[in-house]
């Protein structure tokens, strides 16, 4: 017999080890997430998934899925509250998106119109984040950066180099290089790098490809995220979860 | 028929691209026109808008000139709608916010080798610029908001249909874009 939760009402089968989150999308069913990605161990940063689980609030990414549980995700509260989320990531950063090459593809914008955001709401910071175009594959543009470190993550677990880092605390932290110019074109980072091609909004743009495929024919143009994330979820972990490198057992 | 509902339209620091998708929705303007009467519009020329039912603002606010304008609408206006990213998040003049508007106009007006005659424009009728660009909902409540660069004609008639039918307007995620 396998064990179950109750997701808004319904039972979700789960293995041992899954999250409720990751119950949740094996199962067919979506719940609102950000900083989550299948091939990576959950990280619980931007709080999207955050659901009620008999009652008390948490982050769905990490909360191990246990039988009995009863989960509310698709409600009204708990969508006002992944709305105010997005919105605050909006009004942080400099999210441009008449001029952004990932549009379409970008899985804040995506998040967000799934979502039914209108506005941001709250007073834009518009911070001055210059953008970083020496490496010749690459362009970093940090104004876009939502800070949920799966480019950290795929540098070090997956690529092994370590490329990327958040620095700083709270209202200060900020994506970094790991290199003593600071200088993306100063590291070892390449175009076959999972780190080269797993951020979910544009910061790491590859040069010259652009608008090859173009704006409407795009990801997320002809689905809306909450299908295609489950397309996404079956996939098998990837990477270990640790980095030699970072815990000093290489 | 019941009386029509007064419509304004107005861009601030805006392109007109608003104005043009709103042109977009094509034949369906003339059933718009047997819905709604325009106010002061540039479809008009009207200079300044009485009492209205809605009031569809593109473009955000960079100079005085602007906030004069959005004061206005929010006072006649009973429903107000920030139309487009540029009157929803200020858009593409906002990317000015992270520099200096001294720097900003020494680059543009001086620094800049194209022109022959450079010098700070200062003449007394022109608007002040705002130190920062800001969306309207930073001036003035906004009832509304229909992001996109622009939102679409779909999108456009879709939010006002909804709403000279009395409904709250509500848009799918397929109308809802911020490119």
């Amino acid at each position: 017999m396998t064990d179950t939760f109750l997701l808004d009402g319904e039972d979700v089968a789960f293995a041992p080890g899954q999250s409720v989150l990751q119950a949740a999308l094996s199962a067919g069913r979506y719940i609102p997430h950000l900083c989550y990605h299948p091939e990576f161990k959950p990280h619980g940063s931007c709080k999207v998934c955050t659901v009620k689980a008999n009652g008390r609030t948490a982050a769905s990414c990490t909360l191990p899925a246990q039988a009995g549980l009863n989960v509310e995700s698709e409600t009204g509260e708990m969508n006002d509250l992944r709305r105010t989320l997005v919105q605050m990531l909006f009004a942080e950063g400099n999210h441009f998106c008449p001029s952004c090459e990932k549009s379409g593809n970008c899985a804040l914008q995506a998040l967000g119109a799934d979502l039914g955001v209108m506005t941001a709401g709250f007073r834009h910071f518009y911070p001055d984040r210059p953008v970083d175009a020496s490496h010749p594959d690459f362009l970093l543009d940090f104004n876009r950066c939502i800070l949920c470190e799966l480019c950290v993550r795929a540098s070090c677990e997956v690529d092994e180099k370590c490329v990327f880092a958040l620095s700083g605390r709270g209202i200060d932290k900020h994506l970094v290089v790991n290199a003593a110019s600071g200088r993306l074109a100063d590291t070892n980072i390449a175009l076959s790098d999972k780190a080269a091609t797993v951020c979910p909004v544009g910061v790491i743009i590859q040069k010259r490809v652009g608008f090859s495929v173009p704006i409407g024919q795009r990801r997320y143009d002809q689905r809306p995220i909450r299908a295609q994330a489950l397309d996404d979820a079956p996939r098998q972990a990837a990477a270990s979860g640790g980095c030699a490198a970072c815990e000093g057992t290489a | 028929m019941s009386q029509k509902l007064k419509v304004a339209t107005t861009s601030l620091a805006g392109c007109f691209g608003c104005h043009m998708s709103l042109l977009d929705i094509d034949e369906r303007l003339f059933t718009l026109l047997e819905l709604v009467e325009f106010d002061r519009s540039p479809l008009t020329d009207i200079k300044h808008c009485g009492p209205c039912d809605v009031g569809l603002v593109e473009g955000g606010l960079c100079n005085a000139e602007n906030v004069h304008v959005l004061r206005e609408f929010r006072k006649n206006c009973k429903i107000l709608v920030a139309v487009g990213a540029c009157a929803v998040t200020g858009g593409l003049p906002a990317q000015r916010n992270h520099l200096s508007l001294a720097d900003c106009l020494q680059e543009v007006y001086v620094t800049e080798i194209s022109l022959e005659h450079g010098g700070i424009p200062n003449d007394p009728e022109l608007p002040l610029p705002l130190d920062k660009v800001h969306p309207l909902h930073e001036v003035v409540k906004v009832d509304y908001f229909l992001p996109g660069c622009p939102p679409s004609a779909d999108t456009l008639w879709k939010f006002l249909t909804d709403l000279l039918a009395g409904r709250t307007p509500t848009l799918g995620p397929e109308l809802i874009r911020y490119d």
